[in-house]
């Protein structure tokens, strides 16, 4: 009834190219959250605004995001926008799927940011002579990006463990894709999902690592 | 100069400020005093623009401050205000803090702002604090680095809105010294303010506010000795 016999040398031979593949990994999930980021901060502004022109688009894109699965997401950007004649390549329709499912968590974490700075701080930054978009740049945002820190790195942790979802796409360069190749050709599947697992959990524990480290030296106040 | 010719303003259907007339003249000292939500601090946010008005005008050296064609961000460079809660940028260390609009604003290098915030910062005995977070301080050491703050962007003229009543009582006479200091300066300076001796003492005339109308102004002998109004009477025999 148990006739597997494990073959760990084999999975370990592999792990040079599920390196490579944790590499891609890291990239997306960095990009995606450097691009996400910067429309969540975007969106938080919009969902603010007075016009519903901005409102509404933003409040769109931030309910379909939450409540709507990351795999759809990021099927979508493949196949949907195919059937527009919208080839996006697996790679970029992943980036694209996790970045859009970012930027609406993310948005949230920053309204809720946003509220809880008070307005008399602009109002301290307007006396000085600054912009509006000055004194958001200047006064606003860093403290808004420490508020949202600790919630913005779950997400980047969620982000790297979302790439994994580009397997049904056709990604075959990332930690989960590089793995399914060699599953395919080997059939060590228990051995190389182990281990492809071991290095998502140390990825995603030495990112919560640096992002204490550098909220450490970031925030000095 | 800043001139108040007959400034009206409503907040919705509340009439905050019904027709305001008020001159004050470079190197004036002028104290404004009244009851609770007779309209002060919104006179003063007036002033720099921050709110708008409903009718009359406002001129700064001449410059109308709600024209549409006035860059209200340069003028609030020789505007400075300091309000009741300190809002010190809390993300920034005492100097940053003071040098931020000085390089953002008027474009100065690091070396020449920091110059100028240590001299405003020396000023007010904040000099050893300039590498502490305004979370550090006291709230009056974060008072005075809102005055230091506004004054590094050199401005002509000072609005102070109640700068010591979030105060602990101890703390309050090393900000209202500040404030003396300034006025024998010469700074043009319009002051909220609840210390009736400061007013007594500091300022060249005493504004009284009653519901949105000024119902008395005049040197803090009048006002404090032989108020004309009924109800500059009745203020002063309140607070006392
Ligand atoms: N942003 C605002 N929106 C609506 N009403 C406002 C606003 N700001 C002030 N008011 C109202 O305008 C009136 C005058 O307020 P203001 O703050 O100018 O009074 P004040 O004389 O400074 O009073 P205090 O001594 O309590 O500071 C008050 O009734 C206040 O509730
Ligand atoms: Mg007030």
């Amino acid at each position: 009834m148990f006739e597997y016999t494990f073959q760990w040398r084999q999975a370990f031979r592999a792990l040079p190219q599920m390196l490579d593949g944790a590499l891609v990994t890291m990239q997306i999930a960095v990009l995606s959250m450097v691009i996400g980021v910067t429309i969540a901060v975007l969106l938080a502004v919009a969902r603010n605004a007075h016009s519903p022109w901005l409102r509404w688009p933003a409040t769109a894109w931030v309910e379909v995001a939450r409540n709507t699965p990351a795999l759809f997401q990021i099927y979508m950007a493949h196949f949907g926008l195919g059937s527009f004649g919208i080839y996006l390549s697996p790679y970029v329709a992943l980036l694209a799927g996790i970045t859009f499912n970012n930027a609406g968590y993310l948005c949230e974490t920053f309204r809720g940011a946003l509220r809880a700075i008070p307005a008399t701080q602009v109002r301290a930054g307007r006396s000085l002579g600054m912009g509006q978009v000055m004194a958001f740049r200047l006064i606003v945002l860093p403290q808004m990006f420490r508020i949202a820190f600790l919630p913005t790195t779950n997400q980047m942790v969620w982000a790297i463990l979302m790439t994994s979802l580009g397997v049904t796409v056709g990604m075959s360069t990332d930690l989960t894709g590089v793995t399914q190749d060699l599953n395919a050709r080997t059939f060590r599947t228990f051995e190389l999902f182990a281990l492809a697992g071991a290095l998502y959990y140390c990825i995603a524990k030495a990112v919560m690592f640096a992002a204490r480290l550098a909220a450490w030296r970031l925030f000095r106040y | 100069m800043i001139e108040i010719e007959n400034v009206h303003k409503s907040f919705g259907a509340l009439e905050v400020l019904k027709g305001i007339n008020l001159t004050v003249d470079k190197g004036e000292v002028v104290s404004v005093i009244g009851g609770s939500g007779s309209g002060k601090s919104t006179l003063l946010t007036c002033i720099n623009g921050l709110e708008p008005i409903n009718s009359g005008r406002i001129l700064v050296d001449g410059i109308e401050v709600h024209a549409k064609t006035t860059d209200l961000n340069k003028l609030r460079r020789k505007i400075g205000i300091v309000f009741q809660q300190f809002n010190a940028f809390p993300h920034l260390t005492v100097l940053e803090n003071v040098t931020l609009a000085p390089r953002k604003v008027k474009g100065l290098s690091r070396q020449e702002a920091e110059e100028i915030a240590v001299k405003h910062l020396t000023h007010v005995g904040l000099a050893e604090k300039l590498n502490v977070y305004p979370g550090r301080l006291s709230g009056g050491q974060q008072q005075r680095m809102a005055i230091a703050r506004a004054l590094a962007m050199s401005p002509d003229y000072m609005l102070f809105d109640e700068v010591t009543s979030a105060l602990d009582p101890q703390l309050v006479g090393e900000v209202l010294d500040t404030l003396k200091m300034l006025a024998d300066e010469g700074m043009t300076m319009i002051c909220v303010t609840h210390e009736m001796s400061f007013a007594r003492d500091v300022s060249n005339r005493v504004a009284f506010f009653h519901k949105g109308v000024m119902a008395e102004i005049g040197p803090p002998e009048q006002i404090f000795g032989n108020a004309q109004h009924e109800e500059t009477r009745k203020f002063l025999s309140s607070v006392r």
